[in-house]
């Protein structure tokens, strides 16, 4: 695989020269917290991070997003007729996402990217952007992204991985699009930089302590799973907020809604989230998940069975920490899966299902 | 409320997806019916505006469901009361409970909304071939049903499958769905219907009372290896039915549940209608009882 | 009062083992620096979980509401202000309860001690008035004062409201407190500063509710932004939309605050969204002399009518 070295010295004007055929986005500083915006002319991405406190899942996955737009004027022949929304769709690059946002943007593609159906808003935006990925050198200590199908060099989901070197980065195309990205910026200049880009990732491996346990996960009988007795404890403290999902860069639920003003409107998505209890609500007011411990069984069943089992791609989890860091009172991801795998353990399935 | 600027032109660039599955077609209110005597279920026709989208609706199968859109209101999933036999049109017959079902009861016929589908999985018409049919349904839950059984009575289907047998009950006579149809097919000799209501004052009411369960339980026939049983109804009738079919011998693979379940997309992207890994409104919402006894009934 | 733990311990598991409660209600340790994860403890030889330090400030009333148990919990002064809130709007019961007060002397701020520090957090110790953090590169250490919530800061209510066991003596109240000092400075700004200060302020706002949530004022079975027939607000994330959510929510909140910060502890991007609540504390205080939860035999302001009720806001 090919390896550009990259000149510190040359990066600012690298960036603006691709900036001729596309949008830049890259992690910006702001009140003490770092989040993925797009930069102006002359606005180089504040590297110097960790990641940011929310996720990059909004770069495909907007909060809230116009999805269709129609008009109510009963006087107009289109009225209540619902038109596609007007969207731009043209080139852009993120530089300095972490692989394991990457990665997880990789893991949400399975659910918007389907043999029955295509979600053109994700994919569209997914479809327009060149991922340019920071390798990761200095984990936070909540990072277990080694244990959880990512890792700080992972390069799935990433169309260049840029390795941080004292005067230069090293970036590696690892597609098609990144090997254009590099051209547009004038990056040319190969070097035989895999054995530092090796050295640098055995490096950030080492670092990364933290683990989740997920071995017995996949073998585990679902309803035994369902059924253990650890819940209550395990979600008595949840206050069902939805930090936890909406920092998450692999939780993907959303809700769709209709607004109007003066006559025209909107039908629009917004993150939506399991722990909310209106989130299964029916119309007869009957909820199935009515209690928190439903709730929160099922964000952690869905992410380490639920999701394991359906694509037999691992846990829908890369290993960010953002919901161990951010969850008001300190329910831990990491806690409940080895509560599960210890379930796993004794409580295996009878067939594996496919 | 959000109003970001929003023209009704796109500018298609490269690579863009053109096919949204959250589109509505455009669809005309043809024919409304009032089907029951609290005027809280109605039947509603509707034709497409546009024949392509009428093409592509049309190869819908009986058991699926369509999500019915009404601009600045929202959208509801409801299972297609009209058969694929039917052509020229789709009906949904629809309880009045929510935002979007009492908006959609109060449009007259000529109103303009939008219907997207079809959408999830549908009896498995394939596997029913050559086999006995007993279908099992309560309330308002009959319309995927009736699509089912005018499907198998087309005369090009109806040699496909041996012994058919329907239970189907409501509250009252005047809560009974379709009743012009029900009465037609008691006369029938290649179809054995069972009627009944919970409860009746009226002298002349000849056919059966009593709950769906125990009517089951009279006149369904055996269960074997050549017969499924369709169920669709109120959760209550369901779990009062199920050890029925179990005690006339009916496998757990070969009883067949539609689930209703909160849903908004309908394509199996929102994630909201999950039960286990199954979503209910793409990989269901018809599943075997075999499949739902593996499943958290968080429905 | 990272002593207070063992007391603790002693008085859970007695109340488990006397069959006086059937669950205890308290913190455990957290797997992150400054952060305790409530919990609930059944079995008196699951007493041995319970901790108590500075990283205690989520509002444990808010685990009370609805609940049928005989139920020991632990309370500092905001908490037992708003079990007492609780027992006046009939979400619990006084005769369930077994308060264990705990004397408070402040909990500190995550947030503030981030934000003083280089680099990544490890571990935070106290020792009395000493908090040290530990980073990659060392350690450092603040006064408490410091880095302690601002709503402690200005607390004059450390001490229990209500209990019925007492973890340790009471600590003196601080009476050189300002407590509204903070929406003085607001009151003070005119009105284009005002409107851009709070167009800021919740800007960040993502609408995952960990405020409302965090809060055991907020218990509604469907909260007003949960509502479909009719929908009060939109959904999105326009700014008018999130306004209406954090103002209501504050109106809802009137004459019950008790300021005990967990709103603001609880957002993940840092709103200080107790602005609102105190300055209807504030107008409490002012028109009505009235401070939430102080005493089981007074009705809140908002919920009783004196004939000298001032009205010269009505217009």
């Amino acid at each position: 695989m090919k390896v550009i070295k990259i000149e510190k010295s040359q990066w600012a004007e690298g960036l603006e020269k691709a900036r001729q055929s596309m949008r830049l986005i890259g992690p910006v500083a702001e009140k003490g917290y770092h989040s993925f915006q797009e930069l102006a002319p002359g606005q180089a991405p504040d590297l110097d991070f960790q990641n940011s406190r929310l996720s990059p899942k909004g770069l495909a996955f907007p909060q809230s997003e116009v999805m269709l737009t129609y008009t109510m004027d009963k006087n107009d022949p289109e009225c209540g007729i619902m038109k596609e929304a007007d969207k731009d769709y043209g080139p852009r690059a993120v530089i300095g996402i972490r692989p394991c946002d990457a990665k997880a943007l990789a893991l949400v593609k399975m659910n918007f990217d389907t043999d029955e159906y295509k979600d053109p808003y994700w994919l569209n935006l997914y479809n327009a952007t060149t991922f340019v990925g920071l390798a990761c050198d200095a984990p936070c200590a909540t990072c277990f992204c080694t244990t959880a199908g990512s890792g700080p060099f992972d390069e799935q989901g990433l169309d260049v991985l840029l390795v941080d070197q004292p005067e230069h980065y090293l970036a590696k195309a690892l597609t098609d699009k990144g090997t254009q990205w590099l051209q547009a910026a004038g990056f040319t200049a190969e070097t035989d930089g895999a054995a530092a880009i090796d050295k640098a990732k055995s490096a950030a491996q080492a670092r990364i302590t933290a683990k989740i346990e997920t071995e017995h996960l996949r073998g585990a009988d679902t309803m035994a799973l369902y059924n253990a007795d650890f819940w209550e404890d395990v979600a008595f403290a949840c206050i069902n907020c939805g930090t936890c999902t909406f920092t998450c860069p692999t939780c993907w639920c959303f809700d769709i809604q209709d607004e109007t003003s003066r006559g025209q409107g909107v039908r629009m998505r917004n993150w939506d989230s399991c722990m909310f209890p209106i989130f299964t609500v029916h119309t007869t007011g009957h909820n199935p998940r009515d209690t928190k411990i439903h709730r929160v069984r099922q964000r952690f069943m869905h992410k380490l069975k639920y999701f394991v089992d359906k694509y037999d791609q691992g846990i829908m989890c890369v290993g960010c920490g953002r919901c161990v860091n951010q969850c008001p009172v300190n329910i831990d991801i990491r806690r409940a899966s080895a509560l599960m795998n210890r379930v796993g353990q004794d409580a295996r399935c009878a067939v594996q299902e496919g | 409320m959000t109003m970001a600027a929003h023209s009704t032109q796109s500018t298609p660039s490269r690579e863009e997806l053109v096919d949204n599955p959250y589109l509505p077609y455009p669809v005309r209110i043809d024919d409304i019916t009032v089907e029951s005597e609290d005027r809280s279920l109605k039947t509603f026709k509707f034709v497409f505006l546009n024949p392509d989208d009428e093409a592509k609706f049309a190869a819908y199968k009986a058991g699926q469901f369509a999500e019915l859109s009404i601009a600045g209101v929202g959208e509801i999933p409801i299972g297609i009361a009209s058969s694929p036999v039917e052509k020229g049109f789709i009906k949904f017959t629809v309880n009045k409970a929510g935002v979007v079902t009492s908006h959609l009861h109060n449009m007259q016929v000529g109103d303009i909304m939008g219907v997207r589908g079809p959408l999830g999985n549908w009896y498995p018409w394939e596997t029913l071939e050559g086999k006995n049919v007993l279908i099992v349904g309560g309330g308002f839950a009959f319309t995927t049903l009736r699509s089912s059984i005018i499907y198998m009575l087309d005369p090009a289907n109806r040699p496909k499958f041996k012994d058919i047998t329907v239970v189907y009950g409501a509250r009252s006579p005047g809560m009974l769905l379709y009743k012009d149809e029900l009465i037609e097919w008691e006369k029938r000799d290649d179809l054995n219907m069972h009627i009944t209501v919970d409860g009746t004052d009226d002298p002349d009411w000849k056919y059966n009372v009593g709950f769906v369960p125990p009517i089951t339980e009279q006149k369904a026939p055996q269960g074997d290896p050549d017969s499924y049983a369709i169920v669709c109804g109120p959760p209550i009738m369901i779990k009062f039915t199920q050890p029925v079919l179990e005690k006339l011998g009916y496998d757990h693979d070969h009883i067949i549940l539609s689930l209703e379940n909160r849903m908004k997309c309908g394509i199996g992207m929102c994630g909201r209608c999950g039960i286990g890994r199954e979503l209910v409104c793409k990989d269901g919402p018809v599943f075997t009882l075999n499949q739902i006894n593996q499943t958290p009934r968080e429905y | 009062m990272s002593t207070y733990t063992d007391t603790m311990r002693e008085t859970a598991r007695r109340l488990l083992q006397e069959c006086k409660v059937e669950l205890v209600i308290g913190f455990r340790r957290g797997s992150r620096p400054m952060m305790n994860e409530p919990c609930l403890v059944r079995k008196p030889e699951d007493a041995d979980q319970l901790v108590w330090d500075s990283n205690c400030g989520i509002n444990l009333a808010n685990y009370l509401t609805n609940r049928k148990e005989k139920i020991g919990i632990f309370a500092k002064g905001c908490d037992s202000r708003n079990i007492v809130t609780h027992i006046l709007e009939n979400k619990v019961q006084r005769d369930q309860l077994t308060v264990i007060g705990v004397p408070c002397l402040g909990m500190i701020d995550k947030r503030k001690i981030a934000a003083a520090t280089e680099g990544e957090i490890l571990e935070v110790t106290e020792n009395g008035d000493t908090i040290t953090v530990k980073t990659a590169a060392g350690e450092k250490q603040f006064a408490k004062a410091e880095v302690m919530q601002q709503n402690c800061s200005v607390c004059t209510h450390r001490n229990p409201v209500i209990h019925d066991e007492m973890i340790a003596d009471p600590v003196p109240e601080q009476t050189d407190v300002d407590p509204y000092a903070d929406v003085a400075a607001i009151d003070a700004m005119d009105l284009e500063e005002r409107w851009a200060y709070f167009d800021d302020l919740l800007d960040p706002c993502i609408r995952c509710y960990a405020c409302r949530n965090a809060c055991p004022l907020c218990y509604c079975p469907t909260c007003f932004v949960d509502e479909s027939k009719p929908q009060w607000v939109g959904k999105g994330q326009d700014a008018m939309d999130v306004r209406t959510f954090h103002f209501l929510r504050a109106y809802h909140c009137a004459g019950r605050c008790t300021d005990c910060g967990a709103c603001e502890r609880a957002c993940p991007v840092g709103i200080n969204m107790r602005l609102l609540t105190k300055k209807l504390n504030k107008d409490c205080k002012e028109l009505y002399d009235w401070e939430a939860g102080l005493s089981l035999d007074k009705r809140p302001a908002l919920d009783s009518y004196q004939a000298n009720d001032p009205e010269n806001f009505i217009k």
